[in-house]
């Protein structure tokens, strides 16, 4: 940006523009998981150094946010769900859009390499590596297995909490990123449902534009159908303790009742109730990983306090 | 277009600046208490001081 065109602006950047380019709301998610990681691993964590680490992982993935809204400026602006994102309402530039990403990718790795450890850091730079470059700039634009496979990237915060806890990792952390990953298409597929013509009209290939709405739903059930299984049995591998396992049986029979229900409508159902039963699944979706990394936190404390 | 002192564009950047700049002060209390948790946690912090380092120094056998 040129001294000229700062004065030209009507309105400049503010400083919640630059914190809207890291997706706060996917922030929050990330930093919960991370910190269930954390918490959940068995070696304790000094506080202030925990909070440092948390910190570092949430600006890591703000920051991969960041990167993804300098790549995908295009398609955002003909989205209808992004199309008020800083980049494409030319509130920030795509420029300093990729600088901030940069800038705090780095900012975020050294860091936490420094407040925790290197696996950590190491861990980070591959999420922000694997958002940014594999995801968006990749799989995105190329295949309807987009979010399948990109999922790996929203999955790693629990991993990273854990390992700048224990400085490694081990069973418990690689099950709660399988209970993300697995999540995450039926979320994501929800959404594509509800939003109607907006990838479409991106050009992005999700599974409703590929391979149309009724195999969407079929795919949803499916996908559904394997996390519950997962999660379920998960409880009964080491992951959590009875909080998680009777949270997991009652999230899934919902959410499975959720899937079915999206499974048996057609698009006239649908588009007659404005899409109500797959707008309550995807807000559920929410709720039902918010819950079952609740009860894995409650378990883990109630473990290290002696209560389990 | 000259810009003075007080030009409007520094009233239109203040929120910006405000924030960048709360957002370094935070950066640095983050590095410092990071620093005090590490030493309190009995971590090694060497740097030069004119001293031999003690972890550079030989190992010596206690004599009897």
């Amino acid at each position: 940006m040129t001294d000229a065109s700062a004065l030209d602006r009507t309105r400049d950047a503010r400083f919640g523009d630059y914190v809207e380019l890291l997706k706060p709301r996917v922030m929050s998610l990330v930093v919960f998981t991370a910190l269930v990681g954390l918490l959940a691993a068995p070696v304790p964590v000094h506080p202030f150094l925990g909070f440092a680490a948390i910190l570092f992982i949430a600006l890591g993935a703000g920051a991969s946010g960041a990167l993804n809204m300098w790549w995908d400026a295009d398609i955002d602006k003909v989205m209808r769900r992004t199309a008020r994102r800083p980049v494409p309402q030319g509130r920030v530039g795509a420029g300093e859009a990729l600088a901030v990403g940069l800038g705090l990718s780095g900012i975020a790795v050294v860091m936490l390499g420094l407040a925790a450890n290197w696996t950590a850091a190491g861990l980070l730079a591959f999420t922000i590596f694997f958002y940014a470059v594999v995801y968006s700039m990749w799989l995105k634009r190329s295949t309807p297995q987009n979010i399948v496979i990109g999922g790996a990237a929203g999955a790693f915060p629990p991993v990273i909490g854990w390992a700048a806890a224990t400085g490694g990792t081990s069973l418990e952390p690689w099950l709660m990123f399988a209970l993300i990953f697995l999540w995450t298409p039926p979320h994501f597929w929800a959404l594509a449902l509800f939003m109607r013509e907006d990838y479409h009209r991106a050009g992005v290939p999700m599974l409703t534009v590929t391979h149309g709405r009724k195999a969407t739903r079929a795919h949803i059930m499916a996908y559904t159908a394997l996390l519950a299984a997962f999660s379920v049995g998960a409880g009964f591998s080491g992951l959590g303790g009875p909080l998680y396992l009777a949270a997991a049986v009652v999230l899934n029979a919902l959410f499975l009742l959720g899937a079915g229900r999206i499974w048996r409508r057609d698009e006239a159902a649908a588009e007659s109730d404005h899409y109500a039963v797959e707008k309550r699944f995807f807000r559920f979706s929410l709720v039902y990983l918010a819950v079952h990394f609740g009860a894995l936190l409650c378990d883990a404390l109630l473990v290290r306090t002696g209560v389990l | 277009m000259a810009l003075h002192r007080e030009h409007e564009l520094h009233r239109r950047r203040l929120s910006l600046n405000l924030g960048v700049g709360l957002a370094l002060v935070a950066l640095a209390a983050l590095i410092f208490g990071i620093t005090i948790a590490k030493i309190a946690n009995g971590s090694l912090m060497e740097a030069y001081d004119h001293q031999p380092r003690a972890s550079e120094l030989p190992l010596t056998e206690p004599t009897q």
